[in-house]
């Protein structure tokens, strides 16, 4: 796959801020990029940067090669963290509104179809629920028929059913080889959808690569969990990591057999255990060595 | 509960007292117009006549000829003789003088008693040389001479908070950074803006036109063609003002201050409650300086003196060039969002 996006030496400061701190990568054509990180990790300013919606103070962005010019926003589908829209507009008027602002654009039907927004197209905009809402803005950045795609925490706030729906259409756009841009702080969504994942912290990409190899390349164990109160014996006694937790103990083991065998010997009782593989909430306590601010 | 309304306003006066641009206009913007409004309109008393001075000075010389030294009548200076006598025949005067001329001279209008006083007083100054000259016409209706006013205020009002504010809401909100993402240019989205408010207040402003010509009985003298090219243009150039205003605020307090700083001078220098015949030269060129002014100044001389395009051309143009001005200033300087 050629790259479609390449970002090089990119740097935004404000007034005593570093927001994003001289960083690169390239994004490939037709796959979904996932920028990773907590509020405030600077990955909706890269965004911003790159959709030409912020200035950078220094770097190069390039597009197919070239520097990203005004035509960008024509072949670019952008959906913000937050957007508001004309007041007093239906669905279908909303669309309409943004359709007629590209000179080619993608079929309205269709894409009304495929965001699920049929039933939706005569209600005030601002009716709307939260995941109603998210697939409308969803298909104003599909208006264009876009090769690449910027969703910038597209999930936020949703309940878990209108989450998965919201990948659903994802997975859909990803199938037809439109690039995607995702920024988020869910792990699991970025495990998901995401071909490459790169993760953020106080403005700097600290890890990329693909969710599997990144977990490959940074775990070789795997995580048992106890609850709180079956676990019985000091945790100086074993020779894992532990981590315990409020309702429960997390146990870092590169071998279940073994480790289940040995707390069997010490008398712990392993009825409600559960194993788990790592995941990438895993390894960015491990990068980072912080919780998430979320 | 007194305690939540208590936690409510506490929250919102900090909100207020820290947005420091609305804060200034809300203290600055009353102390302004008292102090404007103060020197403009200061004076020793109240005239109880106009009396215009036929020269080319624009500061009368009351030592021309003693009854310029009459207290209570106001003095000011006209040089045209033609509109002076014109606005003598609409009772928009009391009198004219001309004291340069051998012999003096003035004209009064023969249907207005304030004429008929006027004419005592400068025979009690105990000069009698001057040259008498009349005129006839009956005096325009206040209601008819207020009509182009209140349907100018309104379109101003209109135009530069139905656009104005618009566009700072559409920036605070982040509509403005959504359309930004798609290929719509700053000149495009502001002739999109200046276009929608156009037509509507055009077409609202005609409404009520009729209607209330109807119900006051007023017919419109001059040409129907001319008056909605002075409409339009009017229109452009205050909806183009409004668009200054809201060209990079994102706090709609400070907006609305803006606009009442702008409006509040128009409504009462521009002539919509009255003529500024008489007030300080100054005076008169700063209201020029404001897009209502020679839109009623245009508007007037359409309707209530029966005048065509070519008559009022002057203001045409200026409106015409401080649109042009104020949308390339506008678009020039717009953001759509701060950074």
């Amino acid at each position: 796959m050629s790259e479609i996006l390449e970002v090089r030496n990119l740097v935004k400061e404000y007034p005593g801020i570093t927001a994003v701190a001289g960083i690169s990568f390239s994004v490939e054509e037709g796959s979904c990029f996932g920028m990773l990180g907590p509020n405030g990790a600077g990955k909706t300013t890269t965004v911003e940067i790159m959709e030409g919606i912020r200035s950078a103070s220094s770097g190069e962005m390039l597009y197919r090669g070239k520097p990203i010019g005004a035509n960008f926003r024509n072949e670019a589908g952008m959906q913000f963290q937050s957007t508001a829209l004309q007041d007093h507009l239906t669905v279908r008027e909303s669309l309409q509104l943004f359709h007629g602002l590209y000179q080619h654009g993608a079929d309205l039907d269709e894409l009304i179809e495929s965001c699920s927004l049929k039933q939706l197209l005569d209600r005030d905009n601002r009716k709307l629920s939260g995941g109603q809402r998210q697939r409308l803005l969803l298909a104003i950045a599909l208006v264009n028929d876009p090769t690449i795609l910027f969703l910038d925490e597209p999930t936020t706030g949703l309940d878990p059913q209108a989450r998965r729906n919201f990948w659903d259409l994802i997975e859909k756009i990803k199938k037809r080889r439109t690039t995607i841009l995702l920024t988020t702080h869910y792990m699991d969504e970025a495990y998901i959808l995401c071909d490459t994942i790169a993760i953020m912290d106080h403005g700097e990409i600290i890890a990329r690569g693909s969710p599997e190899s990144l977990l490959k390349e940074h775990f070789s164990d795997v995580i048992i969990e106890l609850p709180r109160e079956a676990f019985t014996v000091s945790p100086a006694s074993l020779p894992w990591t532990i981590h315990e937790k409020i309702d429960s103990v997390e146990i870092s083991v590169a071998s279940v057999s073994e480790a289940v065998t040995k707390l069997l010997e010490l008398g712990v009782g392993i009825d409600r255990i559960r194993i788990r593989p790592r995941n990438l909430e895993d390894l960015f306590l491990e990068l980072t060595g912080t919780e998430l601010r979320a | 509960m007194s305690a939540r309304i208590l936690s409510i306003l506490h929250a919102r006066n900090i909100e207020f007292l820290r947005d420091r641009s609305a804060l200034g206009w809300n203290i600055l913007l009353p102390v302004l117009l008292v102090v404007g409004m103060g020197v403009i309109f200061s004076g020793d008393g109240r005239a109880m006549f106009k009396v215009a001075v036929l020269q080319e000075s624009e500061v009368v010389d009351v030592t021309a000829h003693p009854f310029l030294q009459t207290r209570y009548i106001d003095f000011y200076a006209v040089s045209d003789l033609d509109d002076a006598l014109a606005k003598l025949s609409r009772h928009q005067m009391d009198m004219l003088i001309s004291p340069a001329d051998q012999p003096p001279q003035f004209w009064v209008n023969e249907s207005a008693p304030k004429g008929y006083i006027l004419e005592k007083l400068i025979a009690s100054t105990g000069t009698s040389d001057f040259s008498r000259g009349t005129v006839t016409g009956t005096a325009i209706r206040y209601v008819d001479w207020l009509l182009p006013g209140i349907l100018g205020m309104n379109m101003m009002f209109s135009c530069l908070f139905g656009v104005g504010y618009v566009v700072v809401r559409y920036r605070k909100n982040g509509f403005l950074k959504r359309l930004k993402a798609t290929p719509l240019t700053p000149f495009e989205f502001l002739t999109a803006q200046v276009l929608s408010r156009l037509v509507l207040i055009i077409g609202l402003t005609a409404m009520v036109f009729a209607g209330t010509s109807y119900l006051i009985g007023f017919k419109t003298s001059g040409s129907y063609v001319a008056l909605i090219v002075v409409a339009t243009l009017g229109a452009t150039c205050m909806i183009s003002t409004g668009l200054l205003v809201a060209v990079r605020t994102a706090s709609e307090e400070l907006a609305g201050g803006l606009l009442n700083m702008i409006s509040w001078p128009m409504m009462l220098l521009s002539g919509v409650w009255f003529s500024l015949e008489g007030t300080p030269q100054y005076v008169q060129k700063i209201a020029g300086l404001f897009p209502l002014t020679p839109l009623l100044s245009a508007a007037r001389h359409i309707m209530l003196d029966g005048a065509g395009l070519s008559e009022v051309m002057p203001q045409v143009i200026q409106l015409a060039l401080m649109t042009v001005a104020l949308l390339a200033i506008g678009a020039w300087l717009f953001r759509w969002q701060e950074d």
